[in-house]
Order: C-alpha cells, then sequence, then structure tokens
C-alpha cells in the first residue's frame, strides 16, 4: 500500500509498505477514505519531537471504512463500519481510561520503558506520532491497524455526513473543543486564542458557543485572522500591535481571564528578544521548545485567571515566568486530548447543525502529493489552513 | 517498517547543517584561540581580525541552523569564503617561514567553498516556485456556523463541564462591592 513516511527532518515521502495485518483480537484494519496533516505533524516534519525513526508511517487524523475485525472487537465492530480514529489509542479499561483520561490510558503504549524515562511516567498510545508514544504506524496512508480497535473508535451514524464534516473528531475538533472546556469559559469571561491556526480556529468557536463574552485570537497570518474573524473573534496581529497593550486595551486594562495556547513549541514571534534566543538556543540543540506564547500567556493573564494549552510541548522549556504565574495564582491546564470523552456530544453537535468543521479545509490532494503539501502548510503558503488527503 | 521507491534529495539540507555546524566549529577556534592561529600561519599581529571571522563564522552557522531556507547564510559562507583567502592570500609573502601552512589554508579554504557553492546552488534548486500568497484569498464567510457567529455564542451552554474541569466555586467570579472613591 502507498503511506507517507517520515525518513528525517524535511523528508517525507510516498512509498510503497507492506499492508497493516490483525497482530491483536482487539485489532481492526481500516481503509482509509480522508486523512488530514495535522499541525502537530510539523514538529515531527520539522524534526522537534524526539523518537521518530526513519521509515515511519506520518498521520494521526483519519477516518474509514472497516475492512477486517480481530476476534475480540467484533462485539464493537463490524466489517463496513463508517468510523473516525481518534489520534489517542485507549483501552478503555485502565484506570485513568476509566476516569475519562484516555490521552494518559496506562496500556496502550506499547513503549512504556522509554516513555517511562523521558516524561516520567508513559502516556497513551498515539498513531504516527514517534517511537515514545508506541510508534504505531500514523494513517496517512491506504489502510490502518487499529489496535484495541473496540474502544479506539468514533462510529459515524449513516446521516449523509461528509468525510470533511466528521473527519475533524479525531482530532483537532475536541482539541479545540477541550482547550476551551479546561478553561470553564464563564459568560462574563474574555478568552484569548493564541495561535489561528486549525486547531486555533476549531477552539475560537468551541468558545463562542460555549458562550465567552469575548474571544480574541492573534496571528500573523491575515487569511487565517479573516478566518477567526469569521468564528466570531476580535482579533490582534502580532505583526502589527503589541500583543500586550491591545489585551490590555480590551479588558479595561485588567487581561484576559482565560488563556489558550494553540500554538506549542513552534513559535514565530517575529523579532520579539525571546523569540530570537529561541531560535538561536533551538538550533544549536540547546533548547527543545520555543515558549514564547507559554511567557506571554503568563504575562497578561488576569490574575486568578487560567491558561489552557491544547499547543504541543516535546521537552525542556527556558526562561518560563514562573514567578507571575505564582504570584498571579493561575491555573494551569494541559494535555494531549482525550478524545473519546467529548465525541459523541460533539458528533450530535454536528448531526444538529451547530457547526460543521469543514470550514477549515483549505486543501484537497490526492496522498501522494502530501509530501509538497506539508511544505506548503508549513509555510502557510497559498492561503494554507487544512489540509486533507485523500488515500 | 521499512519503505522503498521515491527518492527525495535531502543531501542539500543535510550539507547546509553540517557546513553549519562547521561554521560554529571554525567561529570558536578563531575567537578563543586568535594566537595560535596566526601563529601557524606566520601571520602574527592579525589576532583581532581573526577573532571577527571568528564571530562571522558563529554568526553564519547559527543562521544556517536556525533558517528553514539556508540558502541566503550559504551564500553568506560564500562570501566570507572570500575574504578568508584574500586575507590568507597575504600571507604568501616570500619572506614568511610558514607560507607552507598558509598555501594548505588556502587550498582546504578553497575546497570548502568549493562545497558551500554545491550546497547554495542545490537548495536555491530546491527552492519551490514563487510563494503563491494569493492576497484574494476571503476566508470571511467560513464560519462553521449556520448563523452569524453572534448568535451563535452560548449555543452549547446545555454542555455540562466535567466535575475535575471546573472552576473550583470560590474562585468563580462574583459581585463585588466597589471601594469608595478618594
Amino acid at each position: 500500500m502507498k503511506a507517507l513516511c517520515w525518513h528525517s527532518p524535511k523528508d517525507i515521502r510516498c512509498d510503497e509498505v507492506p499492508d497493516p495485518k490483525i497482530e491483536h483480537p482487539r485489532d481492526a484494519i481500516i481503509k482509509v477514505t480522508s486523512c488530514a496533516i495535522c499541525g502537530s505533524d510539523l514538529h515531527l516534519y520539522d524534526g522537534y519531537m524526539p523518537g521518530m525513526e526513519n521509515g515511519d508511517v506520518m498521520g494521526h487524523e483519519f477516518m474509514g471504512e472497516v475492512v477486517e475485525v480481530g476476534a475480540d472487537s467484533k462485539h464493537a465492530l463490524k466489517v463496513g463500519d463508517r468510523v473516525v480514529i481518534p489520534f489517542t489509542i485507549i483501552c478503555g479499561e485502565c484506570d485513568q481510561c476509566q476516569r475519562g483520561n484516555f490521552s494518559v490510558c496506562e496500556r496502550s503504549n506499547r513503549n512504556r520503558d522509554v516513555a517511562d524515562k523521558m516524561f516520567g511516567h508513559a502516556t497513551a498510545g498515539l498513531f504516527g506520532y514517534t517511537h515514545l508514544t508506541g510508534g504505531y504506524p500514523g494513517g496517512q496512508a491506504e489502510y490502518v491497524r487499529v489496535p484495541y480497535a473496540d474502544k479506539t473508535h468514533i462510529k459515524i451514524p449513516s446521516t449523509g455526513l461528509s468525510d470533511e464534516q466528521v473527519l475533524f473528531l479525531g482530532d483537532i475538533f475536541p482539541t479545540g473543543w477541550q482547550a476551551a472546556v479546561q478553561c470553564d469559559i464563564q459568560p462574563t469571561d474574555t478568552v484569548a486564542v493564541w495561535g489561528c491556526g486549525p486547531v486555533g480556529q476549531m477552539t475560537i468557536r468551541s468558545a463562542i458557543l460555549l458562550g465567552a463574552q469575548q474571544v480574541i485570537a492573534i496571528d500573523n497570518v491575515p487569511e487565517r485572522l479573516a478566518m477567526a474573524q469569521a468564528g466570531g473573534a476580535t482579533v490582534i496581529n502580532f505583526a502589527e500591535e503589541s500583543v500586550v497593550a491591545r489585551l490590555n486595551d480590551l479588558t479595561d486594562g485588567k487581561g484576559p481571564e482565560k488563556c489558550i495556547d494553540a500554538v506549542g513549541m513552534e513559535a514565530h514571534a517575529g523579532g520579539s528578544i525571546d523569540a530570537v534566543y529561541d531560535k538561536v538556543k533551538q538550533s544549536m540543540m540547546l533548547e527543545t521548545d520555543r515558549p514564547h506564547v507559554v511567557r506571554e500567556m503568563m504575562y497578561v493573564c488576569r490574575p486568578a485567571g487560567t491558561l489552557s494549552i491544547p499547543g504541543v510541548y516535546g521537552g525542556v522549556l527556558d526562561k518560563i515566568p514562573f514567578g507571575a504565574a505564582m504570584n498571579k495564582g493561575l491555573t494551569i491546564r494541559m494535555g494531549q486530548t482525550h478524545v473519546n470523552r467529548w465525541t459523541d456530544d460533539l458528533l450530535r453537535r454536528i448531526e444538529e447543525g451547530q457547526i460543521d468543521p469543514s470550514f477549515v479545509v483549505t486543501h484537497r490532494v490526492d496522498l501522494a502529493e502530501g509530501p509538497g503539501m506539508y511544505k506548503t502548510f508549513r509555510d502557510k503558503e497559498d492561503g494554507c489552513v487544512k489540509v486533507v488527503l485523500h488515500p | 517498517m521499512m519503505s522503498r521507491t521515491n527518492v527525495f534529495p535531502q543531501t542539500a539540507h543535510s550539507m547546509a547543517r553540517g557546513l553549519g555546524w562547521f561554521s560554529i566549529g571554525l567561529g570558536l577556534a578563531e575567537l578563543l584561540a586568535p594566537r595560535a592561529l596566526t601563529r601557524g600561519l606566520g601571520m602574527e599581529g592579525n589576532e583581532q581580525i581573526v577573532q571577527a571571522y571568528g564571530v562571522r563564522e558563529i554568526a553564519t552557522g547559527i543562521g544556517i541552523l536556525s533558517s528553514n531556507q539556508p540558502a541566503p547564510w550559504i551564500w553568506g559562507r560564500v562570501g566570507g569564503d572570500a575574504l578568508d583567502i584574500a586575507t590568507l592570500a597575504a600571507g604568501l609573502q616570500q619572506d614568511n617561514p610558514k607560507k607552507d601552512n598558509v598555501e594548505l589554508a588556502l587550498v582546504a579554504v578553497a575546497g570548502v567553498t568549493a562545497l558551500d557553492v554545491v550546497c547554495g546552488t542545490s537548495l536555491a534548486r530546491r527552492l519551490s516556485p514563487p510563494r503563491r500568497r494569493r492576497s484574494a484569498i476571503d476566508y470571511h464567510r467560513r464560519t462553521g456556523f449556520p448563523k452569524p457567529a453572534h448568535q451563535m455564542r452560548g449555543a452549547a451552554r446545555d454542555f455540562e463541564v466535567p466535575r475535575d474541569m471546573r472552576t473550583p466555586e470560590a474562585l468563580r467570579p462574583f459581585p463585588t462591592i466597589p471601594f469608595p472613591s478618594d
């Protein structure tokens, strides 16, 4: 089958690889009908996430049709079922899964030893996302083996929804939703969202739906800011104005109550001193992440406010103003998304027409064109916000 | 999972990274040990120039390693190589007892210059077509909502925030009594 494979930083190719097979009775094989490039795939593309190996199949946002089911998953799935696969692989039985903390499933990461060493304790297995999270082949492929398939799926009813309307239930929609939910938005809140990429766009709409009084979106790409504005946000172009000054202006000098980092480890902050500092240190392998957004959020957030961090970080962060965060009594919530915790509710909202997540798709191409689209997406060329690939 | 087919050349980027690290290494040597270098070349008295070249090498190296488009930095290295060659040429006088070392250094710089040119040319060839930043792209209608966004505010207030994600009651907003003005 064809699949997009990582070979080294900035080297992803459409390769011919062996078809996946059932390896465990709880597995299923999915024929992929649509998949997407996620912003967090770019951290792998750029080589900032450790744990990738030559030939790893990329992709953790995909959906398709079940073509084979292991004996122990037959009670939950049958051949022909249409499913979206969450990027977090879940056993559904461990203590964390029972609590709904699916992204830290205790059993699905088959490389626990490595992950334990890196993070202290392992997190869930993820598709196509480094050997720290299990090294599972991803979904930018014609077929995928889904481990723990009886739990790791979202079944899509035949109600006429298109792939693009439901595909993002596997990652960016619940990620944006959780980012907003964990802020516990109150009707009087101002929510500031850094980053107007796909997750930022979903976060903005989630914050609006959850009733924030004001949502402010921060980016420097005009078309992404336009999309944010369409979703109900007041926008700040950080290339043209001071983010801190403008946020204070928009909140009577008090700062936003809720701040959301939808950027993560590769922040681009123009020529700010800390951004240059991060770039130099990261290029010399003296720092793993560029945490400009975390610094800015801690500084500008209203005392007793909340920081929510869905943006992905990989390692050790430098020069974090923890004194500001501590003294202002900020609450910090973060983590990979507990996808299945939200998907029943979000699927209902899509079915009811409350939101149509396909608004974010700007590019549709064949799988073979995927390698080129990584660069287009990374460089934000051609108005690219979200790429959907068709195997 | 092993793969085959499609070779996508990454040599130029790998070479650029190698040259970036080489720049930093050479720059550090020039910055920290200028006397040893000038003595070896029979060019004593040029220590400050060597240190300045060291700073240039380090800056170029960092530029190469931190940029997604390292080509301009590589061409910057070529310019620096020309400067190095011109400076070394001054050491080719007959009365320089270390003239042989200068000749060796010139050969080495010429070799690295060739690598820089090959790398810079390959990177330029690999550059994508000019950016198609479509200024006319208009995403103002991509709301994702069935109604204007302001009418959707709070449409999901039926959602019950799970108890582990709720703000503790004591931290929720509550009416406050304003301070009397002075």
